[in-house]
């Protein structure tokens, strides 16, 4: 580690410790607390949207992927830009942020029990966000730790311990403000981080179509069990209805496209804002910026494969011993300039860091605010923030205590089951909460019964999906095995040889839970609906603005 | 197309940046344009804790 790189990280941090220490003095009330007094900053927003929504998994860990399907994950970053920012931002911001300042709703699930009135909802939507995001935290954490022990050449355990303190002090002091702020910062440096690395990569290869042409012209080099799944080459999308289509287009497109709408810890910040104005503001620095983070990470991990082609005669998976996690990093350290190096750690820190301050950040206000103040009736005065800041403090212990024993105790299978965390999390929220949440925003219709049926449904039938179907986090998670004999359900052993249950072109160990349980939530949320008492028009009327 | 044989690749590269510009010509367009028609704060504040003495009191 050079001198160079520990002045960076310390000034780094200490920037972090004064956007920290400001959001800290800045708070007065459990808006501010919250919401960030819903008067932040577009810009402050649109980062923070953002960066929170890029892990360190989403640059190293999907780059990776790119280096193993090619550029047809574009399509990803095409639906997080369009999705996941136009439309979110467009269509279900506005009407998000003035809901929520209507009902005086802080929270995502205080959004949702609020508007169907009902304290259930409330606590129930906590206890889904707080049972799994520490595995999605945790799988954010762990990555970052590694990442950062390997670079700064400091034990696991040691980094683990330093990185946690240091976001659970700003994440604790500073509420949404201090997370906000730090997360605009390291939106800043993970922008600059980016594209410095697009226009390397590109000037190392001769140009942008040029370095596309050598990719294509490598397409008889895909290994043969790649080929056999349907893979065509890196510039090229997968055969249709092969296995690897399935995968892409299924779980990674829409699993991760779709998934981001309802995902609490995004949501939550479209009621930050003061108006519709900073929202439309908002737009173009958040598509910008997503562009740049996912798109060039598929880019940059796709054209990994010339690289390493001229430099070790092999394509990128084959380069990094079958370890896709480890095909960003060594690109970076043998295509790239030293004093790169040191500019994409900070990159790769801050992704993280701003990943996990959000998510603790959500953590705590869903035990605190949703499920002890709340839904349990424990409301006893004073500012509201004691038991948020509680429950931070809880969700931290529990995220750093799974990536040190994960591992530990559980070895590999600890380490897939933690590697899944961001896929599950992602596609539970989307089947539990996106019908109830698109139905508060436009439906009057909706029903209470309607809305806790489809949240129960969705995340029910997701839940079956990835303990017992789809064969990715089946497998890790071990309880199908255990209790069929099988790694899947959707998988049978004849003659020795797994067979792949398929109806047509679907195999459906492959179909992401989204896929499944999505539509099944929706069907009964409806049709509950249909069946059960209306809510009453004068509360629609003010929820609505329409009073 | 840009060195990429596979047409549903070229347009997954080019939507990429075609979306990318729609947000900014949206955020040029849109960005005086306010969404307000939200009643005043007082009046939202005296529902909001008139609602929450009505369900303390329930």
């Amino acid at each position: 580690m050079s001198i160079w790189m520990i002045i960076i990280v310390v000034a780094y941090l200490c920037v972090i410790a004064y956007l920290g220490f400001r959001g800290f003095k800045s708070t007065k009330s459990a808006t501010d607390y919250m919401l960030g007094g819903r008067k932040v900053h577009p810009y402050v927003m649109a980062m923070s949207y953002g960066a929170t929504f890029i892990s360190t998994s989403a640059i190293v860990g999907f780059g990776g992927a790119a280096g193993v399907f090619g550029m047809g994950l574009l399509w990803l970053t095409f639906m997080n830009i369009f999705i996941g920012i136009f439309i979110a931002f467009w269509v279900f911001g506005g009407r998000t942020r003035r809901m929520g300042l209507r009902l005086d709703a802080h929270t995502f699930p205080e959004l949702l029990g609020r508007r169907f009135q009902s304290r259930f909802i409330q606590g129930a939507a906590a206890v889904i966000i707080f049972m799994f995001i520490p595995l999605y935290a945790s799988a954010v954490l762990t990555g970052a730790v590694k990442y950062i022990s390997s670079q700064l050449s400091i034990d696991y355990n040691v980094a683990l311990l330093l990185f946690s303190v240091i976001i659970a002090i700003y994440v604790i002091a500073g509420g949404i403000k201090g997370v906000m702020y730090t997360d605009a910062l390291q939106g800043t440096i993970m922008l600059f981080g980016m594209l410095a690395l697009l226009i390397l990569t590109y000037i190392k290869m001769g140009g942008v179509s040029a370095a596309h042409q050598s990719l294509t012209d490598m397409a008889s080099m895909v290994p043969a069990k790649l080929q056999a799944g349907g893979h065509q080459g890196w510039t090229s999308m997968p055969k249709f209805g092969s296995p690897l289509s399935w995968t892409l287009v299924s779980t990674i497109i829409m699993g991760v496209g779709i998934g981001v709408l309802a995902q609490p810890q995004l949501a939550v910040r479209y009621m930050t804002v003061k108006s519709g104005k900073e929202l439309n503001r908002a737009i173009p620095i958040g598509g910008i910026f997503i562009m740049m983070m996912t798109g060039v990470a598929f880019i940059v991990g796709s054209l990994s494969n010339v690289h390493f082609q001229q430099t070790l005669g092999k394509v990128s998976i084959v380069a990094a011993k079958g370890d896709v996690e480890a095909i960003i990093p060594m690109y970076l350290q043998s295509a790239m300039p030293e004093w790169f190096s040191i500019l994409f750690m900070l990159t790769l820190i801050s992704a993280a860091m701003s990943t996990l301050s959000s998510q603790f950040h959500v953590m705590g206000t869903s035990l605190g605010r949703d499920l002890v103040e709340e839904s349990m009736h424990k409301k006893k005065g004073g500012s509201g923030m004691l038991a948020t800041r509680l429950g931070v403090l809880g969700g931290i212990l529990i995220s750093v205590y799974l990536s040190y024993i994960m591992e530990l105790k559980f070895g590999k299978t600890g380490t897939a089951i933690v590697a899944r965390g961001t896929a599950i999390f992602f596609g539970l929220c989307a089947c539990a909460f996106l019908p109830m949440y698109v139905g508060a925003l436009w439906n009057r219709g909706i029903t209470k019964v309607g809305a806790i049926a489809g949240m129960l449904s969705g995340a029910l039938s997701s839940m079956f999906w990835i303990f017992f179907v789809e064969q990715k986090a089946s497998t890790a998670l071990l309880l199908c095995n255990k209790l069929f004999g099988t790694r899947s359900l959707g998988i049978s052993m004849v003659d020795g040889k797994e067979v792949f249950a398929a109806s047509g072109p679907i195999v459906w160990a492959y179909v992401d839970p989204l896929i499944v349980g999505l539509p099944i939530a929706i069907i009964v949320t409806v049709s509950v609906s249909l069946f059960t008492k209306k809510m009453a028009n004068e509360h629609l009327d003010i929820c609505m603005g329409t009073k | 197309m840009l060195g990429i044989e596979d047409p549903w690749v070229v347009l997954a590269y080019v939507l990429c940046i075609i979306s990318a510009l729609l947000c900014l010509v949206w955020g040029a367009i849109k960005w005086n344009v306010d969404d307000t028609v939200d009643e005043p704060e007082d009046e939202i504040r005296h529902w909001a804790e008139e609602e929450d003495r009505v369900e303390e009191e329930l």
